[in-house]
């Protein structure tokens, strides 16, 4: 019994060179954006389906673009308002996200499986950066990087004006959720194996 | 001048230091402009929105229509001439109402029905998107809704038989020709015929042509300056009676607009202030009114 208690972790150091080092950068132009604003009077949600994302597995290192004007609402006059009012995506036409993740790496990913992250760096809206770090997971299945990642974000943080008439009807926080399944970039390094060293 | 030595070591270690972390910060940088890079489509049509607040200006309709699935209820709302005198208390016992629907069959057809008290008048009317104003790949200067109203009087005539139904219908047709020149600033012009079968004097042709322009010019986020003016091509109609001007303010309060204005015609369909608009806007004859639209989505769009 004694062995087998000193074998594993032998085995585990032994295995882990040979499990596929998940390298390369990996990237999608159709991420899904969306968000939930929810008070007591109703809840807003919108959704996009243009984020494009990029990941370098190498560097640990991410990088999100949100074209704004792509988030569809069940209403058309709050779409309207969202981009003339609120986010005023003519000015400002792109949200992006640029950071580094950590609590995976390039080694770790290529076990089957998701991965905890936390994601950390420059979130910009509205012409507004704020340093922001969340939790995330990462997942390498069937070749693609699977990202996905729930947070808020408090409009207020980024000069987003509601007007007073509405202001019980916009939440302070809203949820954000992304989810991202990313393309491995060809010749940005070896295709990335799904072998896990515990199977 | 001499640095004392440990100046330039803490010179050297700020160097290296910078060095050592310049790197990792350029890299994310350009991971986000190699995908913004990525991303950039070269010069993406996109058509310009919102070039004016709702689906009226002042006594016009807008180029602008409610998105599909989107049903408009409009309230509009005339009171008296504000110089009729404290005994009409400045016009305010006095009202005209106009209650409409708009219902957005797709983002560019749209249907509308509407009730005037004045003249106990029904009155429908189709609108179309033509063309939209774009920015990119195939862009358009300017964008052209294409209005058909007619209305229908459903008033009693004291005249034995009583009208017929046919002489109780007019009809407008107007092409809207919009262009937002900046966040702030949009301009319509709108070439108009009216028709009316009907007409009780010489002076009041049966086919009316004018010109009508609009304005909006933002003061503040939610809050525009908006006028318009119809000019009547000159004819017996342009003698007889006045080109109809009105100044507004438009108020947006996140859910709805409100339009507050002032205006020398005291009707709301393009039948009743192309054509019959009497008051004289320089003298006092002002109808205080105002617009105010609620949306129902009927089918959402996600």
């Amino acid at each position: 019994m004694k062995r087998i208690f000193s074998v594993v972790p032998v085995l585990l150091l032994l295995a882990t060179p040979w499990s596929g080092r998940a390298q390369g950068t990996f990237m999608t132009k159709t991420g899904r954006v969306s968000f939930l604003s929810t008070t007591i009077l109703e809840d807003i949600e919108a959704r996009n389906n243009a984020a494009a994302a990029v990941f370098d597995l190498n560097t640990g290192q991410l990088a999100l673009v949100i074209p704004v004007k792509e988030f569809v609402f069940k209403r058309s006059l709050m779409q309207e308002h969202f981009n003339e009012n609120y986010m005023e995506s003519d000015k400002y036409p792109k949200a992006t996200f640029t950071g580094r993740f950590t609590g995976a790496d390039a080694a770790t990913l290529g076990w089957a499986g998701s991965h905890e992250v936390q994601v950390e760096g420059e979130l910009t809206l509205h012409g507004v950066s704020h340093h922001v770090k969340v939790p995330g997971a990462l997942e390498l299945k069937n070749g693609q990087l699977l990202a996905s990642a729930v947070f808020n974000v408090a409009p207020a943080d980024y000069n987003i004006e509601v007007p007073l008439l509405v202001r019980e009807n916009i939440a302070k926080i809203v949820s954000i959720r992304v989810a991202l399944s990313c393309d491995v970039v060809a010749g940005s390094g070896p295709k990335p194996t799904r072998s896990s060293p515990l199977k | 001048m001499q640095l004392p030595c440990y100046t330039l070591f803490s010179l050297l270690g700020l160097t290296a230091a910078g060095l050592a972390w310049a790197p990792a910060a350029r890299a994310q940088t350009d991971l986000l402009h190699q995908l913004e890079r990525e991303v950039a489509e070269p010069a993406k049509r996109e058509v310009v929105a919102a070039t004016f607040k709702g689906t009226r200006i002042i006594n016009s309709q807008s180029v602008e229509t409610p998105g599909a699935g989107t049903l408009a209820f409009l309230i509009q709302h005339r009171f008296g001439t504000l110089n009729s005198g404290a005994y009409q208390f400045f016009g305010l016992d006095q009202a005209v109402l106009r209650l409409g629907l708009e219902y957005g069959l797709t983002n560019r057809l749209t249907l509308g029905l509407g009730r005037s008290s004045q003249d106990k008048t029904f009155d429908g009317f189709v609108k179309f998107r033509a063309l939209q104003q774009a920015t990119g790949v195939q862009p358009l200067p300017v964008s052209v809704t294409l209005l058909a109203s007619s209305s229908l009087t459903t008033l009693k005539f004291n005249e034995t038989p009583d009208r017929s139904l046919t002489s109780r219908v007019s009809y407008a047709y107007q092409a809207l020709i919009a262009r937002k020149f900046n966040e702030n600033l949009s301009v319509q012009l709108m070439p108009t015929l009216i028709h009316r079968n009907y007409v009780a004097t010489a002076a009041e042709q049966n086919d009316v042509y004018a010109l009508g322009g609009a304005l909006r010019q933002k003061l503040t986020k939610r809050l525009a300056l908006t006028a318009d003016y119809y000019y009547l091509l000159p004819g017996p109609t342009a003698r007889a009676f006045r080109n109809a001007l009105g100044l507004g303010v438009d108020i947006e309060t996140g859910g709805h607009v409100f339009q507050l204005h002032v205006t020398n015609s005291r009707g709301m369909t393009e039948t009743f202030f192309v054509p019959q608009t009497q008051g004289n806007f320089f003298s006092g004859d002002l109808y205080f009114g105002f617009t105010v639209a609620r949306s129902f989505t009927v089918s959402p769009q996600l």
